[in-house]
């Protein structure tokens, strides 16, 4: 019953998790970024107290339940186990057996993100989250075949006259990114297909997070060892290898309340439950309860002669148990952010001449970044903004951002601009990475500058109207005042520039543009000023 | 129910019924009684009508020129072309009216059309446009498709004859699979090209509009206009005009309630118009429009308004 529940919650929640990823074209509300808000590692990156708390008590109380039924790539390891469960030969083959916590490794990635997070290689931090790693897998692999598939339900309706569907582009957005989701893809399935939640028990250091507390949770499953006949069914029935049938123990610590090994017993012989009095609270691999001779003699016969019991003996070793540390500003990011610094004080001059070759040499970090300090700190690379940007202006970086901030979000104007009144990057951003802006304060939020190079500009080198820029400039950053004759050239005001890229997608000077939007360093706030409103009569034709 | 009430209630129906349709009702009998003409054929060469709302002001000046019989003909296809190209709700008259949008797709279906489509090829983008304007919502309603127009594959290869820089364009497929199109801009001021209005409006239906501001825009948009499949009817939206900041405008002070509509099938004509309209509030001489004498020399139609037979009408 447990593991049937288990099952339902876990495929209603990596659905909507999935779809939320996928659906462009928001039939799922944007409110349903609370899923995402959920996570660990994005929920203890935007200090998200209630969050922390509620997965800290959950965990306390019933174990691993996050990472059987909240986290989307645990669950999607189970799906990958499933699969070949469905592919076996025959139905009782031998899947699973106990084994010895990988105890080095674990806690070496958990100290691995920690001290990546505190030297600003947040590219690792982004790495080894689990909800970051399934949104890349989401964006970069599903996505495209999601959008295909629309493609395609579109060409059939529409040609029978239906236009419920439309078409999407698809874009490459990163192949850095790309090349990164398939390797995780890849490792995490084939670690899945051959072991169950090995990943879970061994890289994630969520899972090890969660796993020092759940060492010490209410509920656990526990051996009732009257009923036990030591069939081993549980053993070989669990995905994280936790069970040790042979001195009844399950490690608490790397079980993630699956539930599998309840049904798999027809003896009842293990249950979630609270521990007994005088039983132990702790379970500990190789460290029975009182078990009768006549079952520790049976236990022994079980026993194959490479699994010995000082094997599976488990050095739990006096690791931290604490969470992973408050947000704090790292001088090591400002390493890069110097870089960026010297670009930016590198004037811009402008000087009519040959035509220039133009291109950005800061990145253009979404909106709500604030600052680069902060923007990279946070940001774990889940992808979320880049799959819900409905212009598809957000691509992940290369290096742009620096090697920590590898495949952090930036803008780019290839194919649409960023419009004005839109503010969903911002608002679904789970780490508050992009902090949530309203309309009015996204209005005037800077987050690039205009530059305009004149010499490459239509209306000087071919003297014919264009104004497309400024056509397209919400702000009027970009105006157009007279030239020569009746025609009009454009003028820039940096002020009121909110970066939006409109006139540098539009701009049709080839091969370099007349006008672009550099990036910055930090955010600004701009003064709109909008002229009164006159009353105007018009009570004549005037022809 | 007695025979007295059965009685009111019936003749109030009837009433009621003649009040909601009398519009298409006196198009419906327009069409009938007139003979089958080309298209442009109308009793005036443009009819300008002002002072009332937008479906009341195109009710008029359609009758005025004899009526949308004379343009759609029963089972034939229609697509209408107004201006979605932003981001805007209605009152910023960035784009055409929705209520005059709703208008004209009732008066086609009115007519007979078999099918009425509406598009265009925003700037913003296409799904936040066609909700925000009002039109998608206020077209569907009157029983049009709104159809999308952000992706490649659904334009076509055209040969423009007459161009002189544009000689070939992609034009969106709507356009080339209906019977008879209706064009719908909104009166604007247009930074680059100085106003937006008929010929302007064109530029929604192509695909690559860099190619035109590459390439001598005002020269570009009078060529798209001489293309062989020619608007039927242009309406121009002058309800509310944009007058500085266009052609995407900043706030209400870009905005003038002028409570006008000017409508004609030849685009040079009612351009000229709508500019002379346009240059009360704000001045734009008309050879600062460079579009119009280049569309004119193209023989697309004639700046000369005292040389043609038009209709005034205030409401």
């Amino acid at each position: 019953m447990l593991r049937k529940i288990r099952i339902v919650v876990s495929a209603v929640l990596l659905t909507l998790i999935t779809l939320f990823f996928l659906d462009f074209a928001e039939v799922l509300s944007i409110d349903w970024h609370i899923l995402e808000h959920l996570q660990l590692v994005p929920a203890v990156l935007a200090l998200n107290g209630i969050i922390i708390v509620a997965l800290v008590v959950l965990t306390l109380l019933f174990g691993r339940i996050y990472c059987s039924s909240l986290c989307p790539l645990g669950v999607y390891q189970d799906v990958v186990s499933r699969l070949r469960k469905w592919t076996m030969k025959r139905k009782n083959q031998k899947r699973y057996k106990f084994l010895p916590p990988l105890n080095w490794l674990r806690y070496g990635f958990l100290v691995v993100m920690v001290g990546a997070f505190v030297a600003g290689l947040h590219v690792l931090v982004g790495l080894l989250d689990p909800y970051s790693a399934f949104g890349r897998m989401t964006v970069h692999l599903l996505k495209p075949l999601y959008q295909a598939g629309n493609n395609l339900l579109f060409s059939i309706f529409t040609s029978f006259g239906n236009h419920t569907f439309y078409k999407v582009g698809i874009y490459l957005l990163s192949v850095s990114s790309l090349i990164v989701a398939l390797v995780t893809l890849a490792t995490v399935s084939i670690l899945a297909w051959r072991n169950g939640r090995i990943y879970c028990n061994t890289v994630c250091p969520v899972g090890t997070t969660l796993g020092l507390l759940s060492r010490f949770s209410l509920y656990q499953i526990r051996f009732d060892s009257s009923a036990c006949t030591l069939c081993g069914s549980c053993s070989r029935n669990c995905k994280s290898s936790c069970i040790d049938f042979k001195y009844m123990t399950v490690d608490s610590s790397r079980c993630v309340t699956c539930f599998n090994c309840i049904d798999s017993c027809k003896e009842s012989g293990l249950k979630y439950r609270l521990p007994r009095k005088g039983e132990r609270w702790v379970q500990r691999a190789g460290e029975a309860p009182a078990v009768s001779a006549r079952k520790k003699k049976a236990a022994e016969a079980a026993v194959s002669p490479m699994a010995t019991p000082t094997m599976a003996t488990v050095q739990s070793a006096a690791t931290p148990t604490n969470e992973p540390p408050a947000r704090r500003r790292f001088l090591i990011a400002m390493g890069v952010t110097g870089v960026a610094v010297a670009r930016l004080s590198a004037e811009i001059t402008l000087k009519l001449g040959a035509k220039k070759d133009v291109k950005r040499t800061r990145p253009i970090m979404p909106p709500g970044a604030g600052n680069f300090d902060r923007f990279t700190e946070l940001c774990t690379s889940c992808h979320l903004c880049v799959a819900k940007c409905p212009a598809q202006v957000i691509k992940p970086s290369f290096l742009d951002y620096g090697i920590g901030g590898m495949m952090q979000p930036m803008m780019n104007f290839d194919h649409q601009f960023c419009n004005y009144d839109c503010t969903i990057c911002s608002e679904v951003c789970p780490t508050h990475a992009l902090a949530p802006l309203t309309k009015e304060e996204k209005h005037h939020n800077q987050m690039g500058v205009v530059q305009l190079y004149l010499e490459n500009c239509i209306v000087y080198t071919d003297e014919t109207s264009c104004g497309a820029c400024s056509e397209h400039c919400p702000t009027q950053a970009v105006h157009m005042v007279p030239y020569k004759d009746s025609l009009t050239i454009p003028e820039i005001d940096q002020a009121i520039c909110v970066g939006c890229g409109g006139c540098e997608y539009v701009c049709p000077a080839k091969p370099w543009k007349a006008i672009f939007v550099e990036g910055l360093t930090a955010h600004q706030t701009i003064e709109l000023e909008f002229e009164e409103v006159e009353e105007h009569v018009v009570d004549d034709f005037g022809f | 129910m007695d025979r007295r009430n059965f009685l009111r209630a019936a003749i109030l129906a009837g009433a009621a019924f003649t009040v909601k349709r009398s519009g298409a009702m006196t198009v419906l009998s327009q069409n009938m009684n007139a003979a089958p003409a080309a298209s442009g054929a109308g009793r005036f060469d443009m009819v300008a009508v002002m002072g009332g709302e937008p479906a009341a002001m195109f009710r008029k000046a359609i009758t005025e020129m004899g009526g949308m019989g004379l343009y759609v003909k029963k089972g034939q296809k229609v697509c209408i072309k107004p201006n979605i190209g932003w981001d805007k709700a209605p009152d910023m008259a960035a784009n055409t009216n929705p209520l005059l949008v709703a208008e004209i797709v009732r008066q086609c279906l009115a007519a007979g059309a078999s099918e009425v489509t509406v598009f265009d090829h925003t700037c913003d983008d296409w799904r936040k446009c066609y909700a925000n304007s009002g039109i998608e919502d206020a077209a569907k309603k009157a029983g049009a498709k709104v159809v999308p127009a952000d992706q490649e594959s659904y334009y076509r290869s055209v040969t423009i004859p007459k161009g002189k820089v544009l000689k070939t364009t992609k034009i969106h497929e709507a356009i080339l699979n209906a019977d008879v199109w209706i064009n719908v801009p909104i009166l604007k001021n247009h930074g680059g090209a100085k106003m937006s209005i008929s010929m302007k409006n064109l530029m929604g239906i192509v695909w690559d509009r860099g190619f035109f501001h590459k390439n001598d825009l005002q020269q570009c948009i009078a060529d798209i206009s001489s293309l062989d499949r020619r608007p039927a009817l242009n309406v121009v939206d002058a309800y509310r005009m944009m007058k500085t900041n266009g052609p995407r405008g900043r706030s209400e002070a870009d905005v003038v309630s002028s409570k006008a509509l000017f409508l004609s099938h030849d685009m040079v004509a009612v351009d000229t118009a709508a500019t002379n309209f346009f240059n009360q509030v704000r001045e734009m001489p008309l050879s600062d429009v460079g579009h119009l004498a280049r569309a004119e020399a193209l023989g697309i139609g004639t700046m000369k308004l005292d040389k043609l037979k038009i209709r005034r009408v205030k409401i």
